[in-house]
């Protein structure tokens, strides 16, 4: 059976998986749509949340990420995964004891004011349209690489699958669909992880063989990595940084980003009770950690098998000749995500790190020309069952992988999006009497209408979507989460305070982002350099979102003391979602 | 009504300094150990490098998970004692 028939065997086999649970669960009542009924197992929902959150860029980008930059990139690892715990005690039981549908719900009721909600359903939409483009351009690439079409049919085929599970089932097909793909991806992520570290080191836990021995060199794997790339004129791998307050700050805007975002946090509406929740996060990030505790090694264990691919014999020994280049360098080559350029006309393959000064001598020395290989980080896990030899099978359970971490994120924004539209915008703002088989019609609309939008951006990407990302990481920690931490833990926030809270935030990181980066993204537009030496106290725009958070807090708090108290009902309300009695009545609203 | 108000209140606190413990506990390994006090456990040898960089990569997560599950055990016995439960 040729590669590209295994690899269809096995999309098309989760394919007709989610559609088959798609059928199964369709929702009847705007609750099922919204929140599953309320009756999800916290566990069923903890990793139903796992494959909500880890996308394509989890999935895909992040090890390719930790292998570039080392210890410095360790803020992907603590900050996508440390807003749990900020989830699981400062938000998720509470909103769960609130009982309502979606965040602006609460942002809106706690607040009382339908400037609060609208501030709230603003920020959702531009951060989970965001997020969407992204998913919807990583499933094409999958696509395209995968299964020999081009990388806009395979953006019309995703959104045709999320479109039948997701307008149909909402929430309840949306849960089941996640769960199914979670156990894709994680077979797909672990299994070429396990083979890659038992040839390496022998030891089949990849998360253990990374701190173990290097069967070749008979010494601690990272002990060679560095050695390997100090030899190539590159940082040490284990290298510390000098800028710790940056990395601070980036971990912290991370971290409360990820319990801010709406799509997220509405996962844990679905669990029966409010002692669910919290379990529920806890079984989350158990799943997520099965993931992202093998992602640096994946990316250290690929680096290494990298370079050792480049100079078989060592960094002093000629390098690689072209010619005998392995089967998988040929195919992504295809695919423009690796190029080669023969800078000194030797032949062979000279990776390097050609901008480090101190080592142009030994380059020059070794008559080598300039860096001739450019490998693309997002191919690193792709590509890791050919770099290890592993059998065919393994790479059509990658593809199918990828295209399940895409798609389980997309849906969950979708989710988000529509319930926003449907629920906070047209239910409680536009037509407060609209009956329940109307708002379901809406918010099927509405799901199709953002499904359709997504296919659009991802059909036709803004350039600046990888900015973009960070962008919604910024604003989820600037405006959402101080909003909601806020209305559950002081009584004395109202809504001036809160509205005034989250613009301050929310404007001051994006003046900080577009400074550097550029008015709306365009590219000439930024007021300064976007370089160290130009940050404020050394503060990256990425690592911003912190800081907006902080300005949040002060202003809310400076203009709630300075303006009357929320009134009795609203501070009971307060006291009443800090307990979890009485959380079946708060419901059935 | 003023007992159960009462009641309320000193639940809140001791899940306020419950939180407030386990968020000490979480600046520590994420904040602390993997990246500011890094120096100062780079004595600290392991796996061919030294223990503030296993915390960065893995040690921050492990004990993330841990502080969630310990916080949801203790307060879901607080909510009993204190006979707020669902």
């Amino acid at each position: 059976m040729s590669q590209f028939a295994i690899n269809l065997l096995f999309v098309g086999a989760s394919f007709a998986l989610y559609i088959g649970i798609a059928i199964w669960a369709r929702a009847g009542s705007t609750k099922e749509f919204y929140v599953a009924g309320g009756g999800v197992n916290p566990i069923t929902n903890g990793m139903a949340t796992a494959a909500d959150w880890m996308s394509a860029a989890s999935f895909i980008s992040m090890a390719g990420l930790i292998a570039a930059g080392g210890y410095a990139n360790s803020t992907f690892l603590m900050g996508w995964t440390g807003g749990y715990v900020l989830l699981a005690m400062l938000l998720a039981p509470y909103l769960r004891k609130f009982g309502k549908f979606t965040v602006p719900d609460f942002i809106g009721d706690r607040f009382y004011s339908r400037g609060a909600r609208l501030t709230a359903v603003i920020c959702l939409i531009i951060m989970s349209v965001t997020y969407v483009i992204g998913q919807m351009t990583g499933a094409g690439v999958a696509f395209s690489r995968f299964l020999e079409v081009s990388s806009s049919a395979g953006i019309w085929i995703a959104a045709a699958i999320v479109f039948l599970y997701a307008v149909f089932g909402g929430m309840k097909g949306i849960t089941y669909t996640q769960v199914a793909q979670y156990v894709v991806l994680i077979i797909a992520y672990t299994i070429p992880a396990v083979f890659i570290s038992l040839q390496l080191t022998g030891n089949p836990i990849p998360m253990f063989g990374m701190f173990s021995t290097h069967v070749e060199s008979g010494q601690p794997l990272l002990t060679t990595l560095d050695e390997v790339v100090r030899e190539l004129g590159f940082r040490d791998y284990t290298a510390d940084v000098s800028n710790k307050l940056n990395m601070v700050l980036f971990t912290l805007s991370l971290m409360i980003g990820t319990a801010g975002l709406p799509h997220v946090i509405i996962r844990f509406f679905t669990v029966p009770k409010v002692a669910d929740a919290r379990w529920s996060a806890g079984w989350t990030l158990v799943f997520i950690a099965l993931l992202y505790l093998t992602a640096p090694a994946v990316a250290s264990m690929a680096r290494l098998n990298l370079l050792t691919t480049i100079y078989p014999d060592g960094p002093n020994a000629p390098a690689l000749a072209y010619e005998a280049r392995p089967d998988w360098v040929k195919t992504w080559e295809q695919t423009g995500l690796i190029r080669w350029e023969d800078k000194n006309n030797d032949g062979r393959i000279q990776m390097y790190n050609d901008a480090n000064a101190d080592f142009a001598s030994t380059a020059e020395a070794r008559g080598w020309a300039g860096n001739e290989l450019t490998v693309n980080n997002d191919i690193l896990v792709l590509a890791n069952p050919e770099i290890a030899n592993l059998p065919g099978w393994v790479i059509g359970l990658i593809a199918a992988g990828g295209i399940a971490a895409a798609l389980s994120t997309a849906a969950g924004l979708l989710l988000a999006i529509s319930s926003a539209i449907s629920h906070d915008l047209i239910k409680n703002i536009i037509n407060p009497d609209i009956s329940e088989k109307g708002e379901m019609m809406a918010a099927r609309i509405s799901m199709a209408g953002a499904i359709l939008l997504a296919t659009y951006l991802g059909l036709n990407p803004p350039g600046f979507a990888a900015q973009v990302v960070a962008l919604a990481f910024g604003i989820a920690a600037a405006s959402l989460f101080p909003a909601l931490m806020m209305g559950i833990f002081s009584k004395r926030v109202n809504d001036k305070g809160a509205i005034a809270g989250m613009l301050a935030g929310l404007l001051s990181t994006l003046l900080y982002i577009f400074t550097y980066l550029g008015w709306f993204f365009i590219s000439g537009t930024n007021m300064l350099a976007n370089t160290p030496d130009n940050w404020l106290f050394g503060i990256s725009p990425l690592s911003f979102g912190a800081v907006g958070a902080v300005i949040n807090f002060a202003v809310a708090y400076a203009v709630s003391l300075s303006t009357e108290e929320p009134p009795q009902e609203i501070q009971d309300l307060v006291e009443s979602v800090r307990t979890p009695k009485g959380a079946g009545a708060a419901l059935d609203h | 009504m003023a007992d159960d108000k009462a009641n309320a209140a000193a639940y809140w606190k001791a899940n306020v300094r419950l939180i407030t413990w386990s968020l000490v506990v979480w600046a520590l390994v994420s904040y602390g150990f993997a990246i500011l006090l890094r120096p100062m456990l780079a004595g600290i040898p392991i796996g061919g490098t030294d223990l503030g960089f296993w915390f960065a990569q893995q040690g921050s997560i492990i004990t993330f998970i841990a502080i969630i599950f310990h916080y949801a055990w203790r307060l879901n016995k607080l909510d009993k004692e204190f006979g707020v439960e669902e």
